[in-house]
């Protein structure tokens, strides 16, 4: 036990002495919060557009400046003929028009019945039906605004409730991906680099032919990062909570102690790798093709896995960062005890003896 | 020149000695770009919808077979009570809940007005922003049905109507693929650019091979030209194998001029090789390059609109994408491509890239330093 | 005479460290100079500094009559490199390397296509023109790295170590190497380990703790400090050293 201690304070001494790759470690997490919390949100507003008011009567007007006055949209200014609007659409300057035929209040006013036209930029689809509906519904409205005298006979109201995220932040969804995603990293890569670098120094077989147990070995090279995932942890939700004001609804132990679950999973996979490799740069490649993309895509933070061709639907099921998404989710943000991801723990645990049993195995045949 | 004749000699003979790592640079982006838009896939459809129908009414049967009918919605839930529908949220099992109170169809006949609940899982934004604004509106169409069924036409038609004609440009059919295709290839392109260059002069540095550089009379500039010539035309061949690939795969042909888009992504190469080459002159060790890398492409792609609108970013998250090459790319590509945007159109996006690629260049030669 | 490399009180410091304290020597044309220490007594810093690696910290220095603070770029036209750390293109095969290095030092194609004949056929490594160099033995790569650094014809040759894990038989057949290249007139600066190597010097110098303590030729050196071999001269001298590594 002594021995081992002493090992995990050498390795530690190492990860110390490089300050720079250290910053990293600790620097990627705070900004990836930082950028995740405040500059991505998947709601669409300030998109630019602009009015084309060929009536500029009492009707148009007011439905103009209802949508000026939404934060879904800016209105641009300038006037525009049609091929202005087409080039400006080309620029990327506006991602919709909206358009006044001649003489829409009087329409609306005598025939009962008048027209707008909208345009929106569909090169980006979601946005364009978003935007689409948020007009749509400030029609609505003015329209029954108009005919307030006549009640509208038969009315259903639908009454929408946002659950968990009033507010529609972005964060609420990404927390527990960057959790997921930093965790992954910081473990896989690191472990994995740190010992490929053993071998290819040659420092490896020097520690081999000491009378510890190479076992020990190993393990002592993981024990520093499983630290500092811990500190990562507790930084990523201290961030969430005071800076992101995000909830906490379910228990803090239970979350540390899944997290240290899915640290451990994410150790054996570094520790697998560097088995099964013998160079830094294949080490490196493999932690970052083959960890952090399927990791993006497949844990489901991104993109939902439903809308997955099924062959990818089985695979995200592989990815480790999948379960414990859903494991981050279901504690911090809707507030479930254990019994709602038991299944999803005992998942993580099956992944992290698969892959420790196959390397253990492995590591013993080269010693062999 | 003649110098950086032999330089160039040299590199291309490197790269094309590692079979191993050549095969990845060609192989790699070309499977990704065939599988990532699969998975990136974020057309809203199949939301999952569970209904808790109290009512039990012809009404109510009526607008949940229009509601599935409409193909955006699939019905995971039919059941009893609201609380067993929660439990399908939790679970994932739901991102909707439709609940229809007791008594919908009397009371919407018998008092002309009648309120529907409506639940959305809002963790992720989109789905519950997308799926709550479709479902609004089947239910609307629904309300018309019920009025046109119930009143006489003459009646109704006193109150004015506001007939909306909407037209999606660019991309009629809603595809979604059509918007992540071309954001992809930037980002592969930006990838395969950023990190090939950036551990280049590292491994010079690392295997001392630097010293017999630095110990000769070649110019500064000549050795970083030789380091980036090579790259941009490896640059420009993946950029080349995703165009073909999107073509082939997608059925996506670039609507705008094809020499503009290879005028775009030439000068955007030269910037982000730049950006690589720089970070390789900071750095003593692979690992480190590799590290710095890794940490501004997260920013880059993350920050670039890709995925999420550079618009809805907080003032100071726009300023930043400012300085962000990739978001140019990402921009340009979308524009040429889907929107046929002409030389004309890019100039301002052409010309800040180039700034960046004359800086970051001619900051990475100052910055190499054959003697410390 | 002529003296291609003068140093007057150069000096190198890292911090408060430093590593060549005011080392004053000439080197005459045509000779081979040997400069000898003990790990850390500061021999490649002092020979980064002259080679154009390295900007000295203070004290003046010319190579090949060239300034060390400005006119580096034209020393480097004038001088050849092997550093301690094998330093050519292991990826590249021994033809492309050479190609390579003589190109960037300005040589013709024919005088590269001649040249690299020459040198192969000197080195016996016609058979291995088309291997790379990774799969050349440690004492193979040596010998063709020197003559790669000779290849252009420099006035003056920094070699670093040139033999350390080398057989005593390449080692033979290096300084046979290095002789040759003396004859045609380069000046040789070598940096060893080995005191036997140091006899085949024309004068060495004997850096102790950044400093230079002795300069003569072997034999002077010998009946300065009555000893009867190299070996003697540099343990009396380098046991006070302080530092080592």
């Amino acid at each position: 036990m002594e021995q081992f201690i002493n090992f995990v304070k050498k390795e530690f001494a190492h990860v110390w002495r490089d300050k720079k790759t250290l910053l990293i470690l600790f620097g990627m997490p705070v900004i990836q919060i930082l950028i995740f919390g405040f500059a991505l949100t998947n709601e669409v507003k300030n998109s630019e557009i602009i009015v084309m008011d060929q009536a500029k009567d009492q009707a148009s007007q007011q439905i103009s400046s209802r949508i000026a006055a939404s934060r879904y949209f800016d209105i641009q200014n300038s006037v525009m003929n049609n091929k202005q609007m087409e080039a400006a659409f080309k620029k990327g300057k506006i991602k919709m028009a909206i358009v006044f035929p001649a003489g829409f209040n009087e329409a609306l006013l005598h025939q009962r019945k008048a027209q707008i036209q909208i345009l929106a930029d569909a090169s980006d689809p979601n946005t364009a039906s978003m935007l689409t509906n948020y007009v749509s519904s400030i029609i609505q409205d003015y329209q029954n605004s108009i005919d307030k005298a006549a009640a509208i006979p038969y009315l259903i109201v639908p009454e929408v409730r946002m659950l968990y995220n009033p507010q529609l932040k972005g964060a609420h969804n990404f927390v527990p991906g960057v959790m997921a995603l930093v965790l992954m990293l910081v473990c896989v890569m690191m472990t994995a680099i740190s010992i490929v670098k053993e071998k290819e120094t040659g420092t490896m077989e020097i520690l081999l032919v000491s009378p510890f147990s190479p076992l020990l070995v190993i393990l002592s090279k993981a024990v520093p990062y499983l630290f500092l995932s811990l500190i990562n942890v507790a930084s990523i939700l201290l961030l969430s909570v005071y800076v992101l004001d995000l909830p906490v609804n379910g228990s803090v132990a239970l979350l540390f102690v899944e997290s240290t679950l899915f640290i451990i999973t994410c150790l054996s996979l570094g520790i697998f790798i560097s088995v099964k490799t013998d160079s830094q740069q294949m080490a490196m490649l493999i932690s970052l093709m083959g960890m952090f993309l399927p990791t993006v895509l497949f844990s489901g933070f991104m993109f939902p896995i439903e809308n997955m061709p099924y062959p990818l639907q089985l695979i995200s099921n592989l990815v480790p960062a999948k379960w414990f998404y859903l494991i981050v989710k279901s504690i911090m943000i809707k507030g479930l005890g254990f019994s709602a991801i038991w299944k999803e723990t005992l998942i993580l645990g099956g992944i992290t003896l698969g892959l420790l049993v196959v390397s253990l195995k492995s590591f013993k045949i080269r010693l062999a | 020149m003649r110098t950086i004749r032999f330089l160039l000699e040299k590199e291309f003979r490197q790269i094309f000695r590692n079979k191993a790592i050549l095969l990845l640079i060609i192989i790699m982006p070309v499977m990704q770009l065939i599988i990532l838009p699969l998975a990136a896939n974020y057309e809203v459809k199949n939301i999952n919808l569970a209904v808790v129908d109290h009512d039990h009414s012809s009404y109510s049967q009526k607008l949940i077979s229009k509601i599935t009918a409409s193909g955006y919605f699939k019905l995971t839930g039919y059941n009893a009570s609201f609380k067993e529908g929660m439990k399908l949220i939790e679970a994932d099992k739901a991102d909707l809940i439709l609940e229809i109170p007791h008594g919908f169809e009397r009371n919407l006949v018998r008092e002309n007005h009648q309120q529907l609940f409506i639940v959305v899982n809002a963790i992720n934004g989109v789905k519950a922003n997308l799926g709550g604004a479709y479902l609004g509106s089947i239910i609307r169409d629904f309300n018309n049905d019920i009025r046109l069924q119930l009143l006489p036409v003459s009646k109704f038609s006193g109150a004015a109507v506001i007939e909306i004609s909407s037209s999606n440009l660019f991309n009629p059919l809603m595809k979604y693929k059509f918007f992540m295709v071309p954001g992809i290839l930037a980002i592969l392109v930006t990838m395969i650019g950023g990190f090939l260059s950036a551990l280049n002069i590292v491994k010079e540095k690392e295997f001392g091979t630097i010293e017999q550089i630095n110990v000769s009379p070649i110019r500064k500039h000549h050795f970083i030209l030789g380091k980036l010539i090579p790259f941009w035309v490896l640059g420009n061949v993946v950029f080349t194998l995703g165009l073909l690939v999107s073509w082939l795969i997608y059925g996506i042909e670039p609507l705008g001029n094809l020499l503009v888009l290879y005028l775009f992504a030439s000068v955007f190469l030269l910037a982000i090789l730049g950006f690589g080459l720089l970070i390789s002159t900071f750095c003593d060790t692979q690992q480190q390059a590799m590290f710095i890398m890794f940490f501004f492409m997260m920013i880059f792609i993350l920050m670039g609109g890709l995925f999420t609108s550079i618009d809805s970013m907080p003032d100071w998250a726009k300023i930043v994408s400012r300085f962000n090459p990739v978001s140019y790319l990402i921009e340009v590509m979308r524009m040429v491509i889907l929107k046929g945007s002409g030389l004309r159109d890019i100039l301002p996006q052409l010309g800040t890239v180039g700034v960046f690629a004359i800086v970051l260049n001619a900051w990475a030669v100052w910055n190499y330093k054959k003697r410390n | 005479m002529e003296y291609v490399i003068k140093t007057d009180r150069l000096t190198k410091r890292f911090g408060d460290f430093t590593a060549t304290n005011e080392i004053t020597f000439e080197v005459e044309k045509g000779e081979i100079f040997g400069f000898l220490g003990a790990n850390g007594a500061g021999k490649t810093t002092a020979m980064r500094m002259l080679c154009g690696l390295s900007i000295p910290s203070s004290g003046t220095a010319t190579v090949a009559g060239f300034d060390v603070y400005k006119q580096t770029e034209e020393i480097k036209r004038n001088i050849g490199y092997m550093s301690q750390r094998f330093s050519l293109y292991e990826d590249l095969t021994v033809q492309e390397n050479i190609r390579f290095f003589g190109g960037i030092y300005g040589l013709s194609n024919r005088e590269i296509k001649t040249k690299s004949e020459d040198l192969l056929e000197q080195l016996e490594l016609k058979n291995e023109a088309k291997k790379l160099v990774a799969s050349l033995p440690l004492g193979w790569k040596q010998k063709l790295s020197f003559s790669v650094a000779v290849l252009h014809q420099p006035k003056i040759v920094f070699l670093d170590e040139p033999t350390g894990g080398v057989d005593p038989v390449t080692r033979r057949q290096f300084w046979d190497l290095i002789y040759e290249a003396s004859a045609k007139g380069i000046t040789i600066f070598v940096t060893t380990h080995y005191m036997d190597e140091a006899e085949y010097c024309n004068r060495i110098s004997i850096m102790v703790d950044g400093k230079i303590e002795a300069l003569d030729t072997p034999a002077n050196l010998k009946s300065q400090f009555k000893a009867s071999s190299m070996d003697q001269v540099f343990y009396h001298l380098a046991r006070g050293a302080k530092r080592s590594d």
